[in-house]
């Protein structure tokens, strides 16, 4: 997977569609935006379901241009539904082997063994779908589109249908496509949450218009963007485990500009992990002398940005680090604080940090 | 062969059997494109197509038999082409028996299956495509035998319907036993002879069997239904 950029125009429905966009070589990249945005239209043009004007380059190879157009049968394509589509008049096994049959691949085999049991399948093989739960029916759909051995593959918010029970079921093992499928998958997905467990890269779309691409962290603490300013706004971090505190149970993780604990014993010395720090959950103070409260995590920051957040709020952009070179983090506190506290871009402060959630799945560096 | 069942009416259950059958395969084989151009298109003509393949449901079979005669007719151009290629004329023989039977009948093939396409909806065919099938392929893997039920029923229907013709044969093929004295033609012949007790035979004998039929039909889709909802 050397190249993907992706360049579609036109008019669906009501509103008008012009995005250009490229995807990184792995990872899962989100299609975020509010319902009705065209997340699942660009999709859908990816997969050559629906056809708008553009062009389409994947893997240096052209799906489509003003000239030609590739038909969806003809591009190792992976394709995700929202609500499973599985073939009712075949087994889950029938199902299964409907894409594998129709590949040209010597090791199907070993294809076949590694991803039903990558999504834990052998059980159900000879069952109908019609017997299946809904979280059972969308592993199988996943494994089905894995099958065909896609160079790409595309997800349309594969969990929106599911009750939270079954969406509890799905995210392991889509969080473990994540870190052993070798090919880029493209998320459409309306939940921040579930993005921010799975995405490494992010589309920001509104009515059909990409307003922001870029890594999820960087988008999410951009002050630009409308991400900062939803009331669940969060920021990802990324940090490597340092040491193990056995005694309280505390795990300390680098980040870059700072260091956090974690009331969580994280094992490996150098796994990596991904934090998220809900902006509702930090606070700011002028000063701070060690012990002086029970905040665990207090970091220096430098105020970047501060943003009125409806009336009584104001959401303030720190950057971690004495040198302003860190991570950004997000502060929402009262309209009031930032008064009292006669908060002004450029002040040294200190970020205290009440709770910092693990999401998403470790990984382990080469060398840790 | 005794009384109650004589030569002559073997004959004809026989010829309305063969009819029937040669009826049903023509039109599955010639009704389920057809169908599925109709469930699938977008276009304009569709609907005039539609058109022209219902309206045999609303014609009186005597106007059809009319057209059917003059134009396979061997003094017109298009019937005496017909009857070079297939080495005799059509009307008053069983060919044209069939070539009748396969147009009267055809709505009542294209219809079930055409909903029944039109019932699998857009979903399964998209997963389909996303596998790498052509769309041949989909449509003989996935369209095919989710549309099952309504190739049955239409199956039946035909078949049926063809078995129970009247107008479009008198008409096109006359009355001659063993190439187009069908069933409904004997009863009619039986009655106007006063032969009450042939008739009789033949006319409870095909509500027997068409009872059968219908009901045998309901019951194998209500079989298939379950079966898809367990």
């Amino acid at each position: 997977m050397s190249k993907f950029e992706a360049e579609f125009k036109g008019r669906l429905g009501n509103f008008e569609v012009d995005v250009f966009f490229t995807l990184p070589q792995t990872g899962i990249t989100a299609l975020f935006g509010p319902s009705g945005c065209g997340k699942t239209t660009i999709l859908r043009c990816i997969a050559g379901l629906t056809q708008l004007e553009g062009n389409l380059v994947v893997d240096g190879k052209s799906w489509q241009n003003s000239s030609n157009f590739l038909p969806t049968h003809r591009r190792p394509i992976g394709y995700v539904f929202q609500d499973a589509n599985l073939f009712p008049h075949l087994s889950v096994r029938g199902n299964l082997e409907y894409g594998l049959r129709r590949i040209q691949n010597t090791q199907k085999t070993k294809l076949w063994e590694e991803i039903t049991e990558m999504l834990g399948l052998e059980a159900l093989l000879d069952r109908e779908p019609s017997k299946l739960s809904g979280g059972e029916k969308q592993r199988v759909a996943i494994a089905r589109a894995l099958l065909s051995a896609p160079e790409i593959l595309l997800m349309d918010e594969p969990l929106s249908a599911l009750d939270p029970f079954s969406r509890m079921e799905i995210l392991p093992y889509l969080q473990r496509l994540h870190l052993d499928l070798k090919v880029p998958i493209v998320y459409v997905s309306h939940d921040l949450h579930e993005v921010e467990q799975l995405a490494d890269w992010m589309i920001l779309l509104k009515k059909g218009h990409v307003i922001a691409q870029g890594s999820i962290s960087e988008l999410l603490a951009n002050p630009q963007l409308p991400l900062a300013r939803l009331p669940e706004a969060a920021v990802i971090l990324e940090g490597a485990m340092q040491n193990f505190d056995s005694k309280y149970c505390l795990s300390k993780i680098s980040v870059n500009g700072g260091s956090l604990t974690l009331s969580q014993n994280l094992r490996v010395v150098g796994s990596r992990h991904r934090l998220r720090i809900l902006a509702r959950e930090v606070g700011i103070a002028k000063s701070w002398q060690d012990g002086d409260a029970s905040f665990l995590n207090v970091l220096s920051a430098i105020i970047v940005d501060i943003q009125p957040f409806g009336e009584q709020q104001a959401t303030v952009f720190l950057r971690l680090g004495k040198q302003a070179n860190g991570d950004v983090l997000l502060a929402r506190i009262t309209r009031k604080s930032c008064d009292v506290l006669q908060l002004k871009e450029g002040d040294e402060v200190k970020a205290l940090i009440k709770s910092v959630g693990l999401v998403g799945v470790p990984t382990v560096d080469q060398a840790g | 062969m005794n009384e109650w069942f004589d030569a002559e009416m073997w004959e004809a259950t026989k010829l309305t059997l063969k009819l029937a059958f040669i009826t049903t395969l023509l039109l599955l084989i010639l009704g389920t494109p057809i169908a599925w151009w109709l469930a699938r298109s977008k276009s304009f003509i569709k609907e005039i197509i539609g058109t022209l393949v219902a309206l045999p449901l609303v014609l009186p079979p005597t106007v059809l038999g009319l057209y059917l005669l003059l134009l396979l007719s061997p003094q017109g151009n298009f019937g005496s082409w017909l009857s070079e290629v297939f080495g005799s004329p059509f009307p008053f023989s069983f060919k044209g028996l069939v070539v009748g039977s396969v147009i009267y009948s055809l709505p009542f093939v294209v219809q079930p299956i055409r909903n029944s396409f039109e019932a699998i909806g857009e979903h399964s065919l998209e997963a389909a495509a996303s596998l790498r099938a052509s769309p041949f392929d989909v449509f003989f893997s996935v369209a095919l035998p989710l549309a099952r039920p309504g190739i049955l029923t239409g199956s039946v229907l035909g078949f049926a319907h063809t078995v129970g013709e009247f107008g479009v044969i008198l008409m096109l093929g006359g009355n001659i036993p063993g190439e187009t004295k069908v069933l409904s033609v004997a009863i009619y012949d039986y009655v106007e002879s006063l032969q009450w007790q042939k008739a009789h035979v033949l006319a409870g004998g095909m509500i027997g069997f068409s009872f059968c039929v219908i009901l045998a039909t309901t019951l194998i889709e209500r079989h298939w239904r379950k079966k898809s909802n367990e």
